[in-house]
């Protein structure tokens, strides 16, 4: 068996030059992740020479990627010599997981720069551990997207889950992050469960594990429909889907910053990348039922996750909210493309899913950037919390202005690029009322009033997160020490920065890209128009948008605006400060929070939050001032489960007396038992 | 008589004995009277060996027969010996069940050993097929005794016996294991034996004494 799969592998061996290109770039992750330890406390090896050297590697991965869904290759399969004997691995590059892999490697390239910058020895796990660690992390996720069975899959699932759980506990000592650590290692292996069990309902009694025998398996609607439901709850645990989320805002802020930046960045997506598989590739059938699932679900992540966004007064748990809200979008767009695609509207589904794909890719950009910047606000500050930082655009200019095209681009401003896959969404909702369910046409055009809210709460998100941290007055004196980040840093994120733009000016880039895996799997990609600077997903009756003379429009009238000033009133520029609204002094005190400027969403929307408020009296001496804000999903679900789940535990605990001779009892009643079945 | 068949029923007897053993060792308190009763029982042991050995012409028995004259006849009654005496540990304390009502349960057991040996016996072709009920009795009466003893020493005592039930069950019904798990096996029961010694002097310089109950109070609440 293996000796033929050998055979057949050195027969395919002149059409599989990509995976063997992305082979060796994990091998390469790998040994670099090892050389680490050779001199395990010198920093500047790990940092100045492996880290850099991961991300040339990462701009490989980006590169081939590329080149292979430019290319329109048919798709490369390998049997590896690796695994359990008569159970070899199974590797494969498609359109699919060549969009990924793309993702990845962009993304990838710019977090690994900025990390070679960022690792100071001292905090907590130690340089060579972490270079590991982080390396095996990346080199999995490549293996994930790559695999092609059920088994290879699950091993580098795991191993993708257990070394982000290591990183994320990097800084151990703290009990919090212990804490943070448990929780997603918990989530991490029910979701990994739910995948294991999907897998095997998709294998459809065959017993053959290789994604071409389920390909060719055909399931009832009822197991096909629990293959499904049990993927969605895997991959939804990993990917933050409401009411799975819990973990999210608590791993991100633990793990160091380029950490979360991987976790938000790319590990969320390669969940997406799951649910794409198997719904997609994998499954032959799709009902339409699915996709208002995953719809409903998408719509109300988002709208849950910018609503705790807004909230937060730490900034790394505003990001991971807003990473819960940018899922949930992904998750919207797949829905909708699952709906489309089961009432048999090709061109549509197409339309949503280059929306959710590119979305995707535009996630794992500015995310990445934001949770950097938040890295460089923290380690030249030491704070985390949003009540003590401001007006840092003076110390740290350069963090500041890239950390503002990221802002931009998650606030949904064109032309960066996060308006480019909201806008592809919002087009497609309004090719819902073809869908021929008279009762769902009432209901989406809500869905998409939720997406444009979420989208609306998105940018006050982020003038919140943009406006605390960098402008106005410092909060504390000690502020006045912050200095920029250094220039690996600086080159980390401006790589992610030129991203934003680049797909913002340049969509069809992103939307060639991501045809290519619609073409793949529904069969159907959305039409570039004839000049290339324009696109116009359907018709350009309906709606185009350029980026790019967008971009030129801006830039012209700033332009102009700048050369008329600059004739009309040369000479009679002063310099002088702001209305101060008659106060006679102002102190930093007085400007608004992040308490504040989140209030009023805290206000409206109340339901949502379990709240807990300390309010100082008009006559307290030191007043004080406090607010918890809780999760209700926390109590409402979590809770009753570890509750249950502590009872049960109680009852097997009355098991354990004490006396030996009673634990031999129980080995003996259990031997007669045995006996007696076996008799 | 023919030879084999007065084999065959001093195999009987001798495995009568073995479970007689058991049933002593059941109801004796001192620690010594058990040792020298295990000591009988790897004796009987050896011989029940070397019949077998004899009768089908197995030389691999003989070797096996050999190990059970050293290891449980000799070496392990030996340190037991010694161990007892350096510990002070002579005498165990009141059983958990009184005496009586183990000998009951013990007889129980043994009726339920019976019956399952039938099924298993009448497919065996070994000329020892039917002392099987008898190994599985005295398995579980050694194991009875391991529960309701209180003394670690008298409780590896009963470890010990139990081993030797599972020996015997092996030779009468498949002519012994293969002698690569037989030498595993013995091996196993020294090193076990010797940290067990080791657990000995831990318990007793943690709790004083070698009573169990002691350690009731490791659990954590």
């Amino acid at each position: 068996m293996i000796a033929h799969s050998w055979i057949s592998s050195a027969e395919v061996v002149l059409s599989t030059r990509g995976l063997h290109f992305l082979l060796v770039m994990v091998a390469v992750w790998t040994i670099l992740g090892l050389a680490g330890l050779l001199r395990p406390r010198s920093l500047r090896f790990t940092a100045h020479l492996l880290f850099p050297l991961g991300a040339v590697a990462c701009l490989g991965v980006a590169l081939l990627a590329g080149i292979f869904l430019a290319s329109g290759h048919a798709p490369e399969v390998m049997v590896l010599p690796l695994g359990l004997p008569d159970l070899p691995f199974h590797v494969r590059l498609d359109a699919l997981s060549g969009f990924f892999l793309l993702l990845l490697g962009l993304a990838g390239a710019g977090i690994s720069t900025f990390a070679a910058g960022y690792f100071r020895s001292g905090e907590g796990t130690s340089p060579a551990f972490l270079c590991l660690q982080y390396h095996v992390f990346l080199a999995s996720m490549v293996m994930v997207i790559l695999a092609d069975d059920a088994y290879l899959f699950m091993v580098a699932w795991e191993t993708m889950a257990l070394s982000s759980y290591f990183l994320v506990t990097s800084q151990h000592r703290i009990p919090e992050i212990r804490r943070a650590g448990f929780l997603y290692l918990i989530m991490a292996h029910v979701g990994a469960i739910c995948i294991l069990l999907s897998f095997g309902v998709l294998q459809g009694g065959k017993w053959l594990f290789t994604f071409d025998a389920m390909r060719g398996a055909s399931l009832t609607p009822y197991w096909a429909t629990t293959a499904f439901l049990l993927a969605l709850v895997g991959f939804g645990a990993k990917a933050g889907l409401v009411p799975l989320h819990v973990w999210l805002p608590e791993a991100h802020p633990a793990a160091p910053s380029p950490v979360s930046a991987m976790m938000s960045g790319i590990m969320l997506k390669t969940a997406v990348y799951g649910m794409l598989r198997i719904t997609f590739d994998l499954l032959h059938v799709r009902f339409w039922q699915w996709g208002v699932l995953m719809l409903a679900l998408g719509l109300f992540s988002g709208l849950f996750g910018a609503i705790f966004a807004a909230v937060q007064t730490d900034m790394k748990r505003l990001l991971a909210y807003s990473s819960i809200e940018n899922i949930g979008i992904i998750f919207t767009g797949v829905g909708l493309a699952v709906l489309f695609e089961s009432c048999h509207l090709p061109l549509f589904a197409a339309l949503a899913l280059s929306a959710a794909l590119i979305h995707s890719l535009n996630h794992s950009l500015f995310k990445s950037l934001l949770f950097l910047a938040t890295g460089s606000v923290l380690h030249s500050t030491n704070q985390r919390s949003l009540g003590k930082l401001g007006g840092l655009i003076r110390r740290m200019p350069w963090v500041a202005a890239l950390a503002l095209v990221g802002t931009l681009a998650i606030a949904g401003l064109p032309p960066l690029n996060g308006f480019v896959s909201e806008w592809l969404l919002l087009q497609s909702f309004l090719f819902t009322p073809r869908i021929p369910h008279a009762f769902l046409n009432m209901l989406i055009p809500l869905g998409a009033a939720m997406l444009a809210l979420t989208a609306a709460l998105a940018a006050y998100v982020m003038v919140k997160f943009y406006g605390v941290i960098f402008l106005g007055q410092h909060r504390e004196a000690s502020l006045d020490q912050a200095h920029d980040a250094g220039w690996l840093e600086r080159m980390g994120l401006g790589w992610l920065a030129l991203g934003c733009i680049v797909i913002g000016v340049m969509p069809q880039l992103a939307l060639r890209a991501a045809g290519t895996v619609t073409g793949a799997l529904l069969g159907q990609q959305v039409s570039l128009s004839s000049p290339f600077w324009w696109i116009a997903p359907i018709a350009k009756e309906n709606a185009s948008y350029s980026g790019l003379l967008l971009l030129a429009g801006i830039v012209g009238v700033v332009g102009a605006a700048f050369v008329l000033v600059r004739i009309l009133a040369h000479g009679r520029m002063r310099r002088t400060a702001p209305w101060d609204c008659g106060y006679p002094w102002q102190t930093s005190r007085m400007q608004d929070t992040a308490e504040g400027f989140g209030q009023p969403i805290r206000h409206m929307f109340g339901t949502f939050f379990g709240m807990e408020r300390e309010l100082p009296s008009p006559t307290d001496a030191a007043p004080h001032y406090r607010i918890h804000i809780e999760d209700r999903l926390w109590g409402a679900l979590y809770l009753p489960i570890a509750r249950n789940v502590q009872r049960l535990a109680d009852w097997i605990g009355l098991l354990q007396g004490g006396r030996l001779s009673i634990y031999l009892l129980y080995s003996f009643l259990t031997l007669l038992a045995l006996l007696v079945f076996v008799l | 008589m023919h030879p084999s068949h007065a084999i065959d029923e001093l195999l009987k007897l001798l495995a009568a004995s073995l479970l007689l053993i058991s049933f002593a060792m059941l109801s004796r308190r001192r620690t010594q009277r058990l040792i020298i009763l295990f000591a009988w029982q790897g004796a009987l042991l050896f011989v029940s060996t070397l019949l077998v050995a004899y009768s089908a012409g197995l030389t691999e028995l003989y070797y096996s027969a050999a190990l059970t004259l050293l290891l449980k006849v000799i070496a392990l009654p030996w340190i037991l010996h010694r161990l007892i005496h350096r510990l002070g540990a002579q005498w165990d304390s009141e059983p958990l069940v009184n005496i009586p009502t183990t000998m009951l349960v013990g007889l129980g057991l043994v009726i339920f050993a019976f019956g399952l040996a039938q099924p298993i016996s009448r497919m065996a072709t070994t000329i020892t097929r039917n002392t099987l009920g008898i190994a599985l009795a005295v398995i579980l009466l050694s194991f009875l005794m391991m529960i309701t003893r209180r003394k670690a020493v008298t409780q590896v005592i009963g470890f010990l016996a139990m081993e030797n039930g599972l020996f015997f069950a092996a030779t009468s019904a498949t002519y012994g294991m293969p002698m690569v798990i037989e030498l595993g096996i013995a091996l196993d029961l020294l090193v076990g034996f010797f940290i067990l010694g080791i657990f000995f002097f831990q318990i007793r310089e943690q709790f004083d004494s070698l009573d169990l109950s002691n350690m009731e109070a490791l659990k954590e609440d």
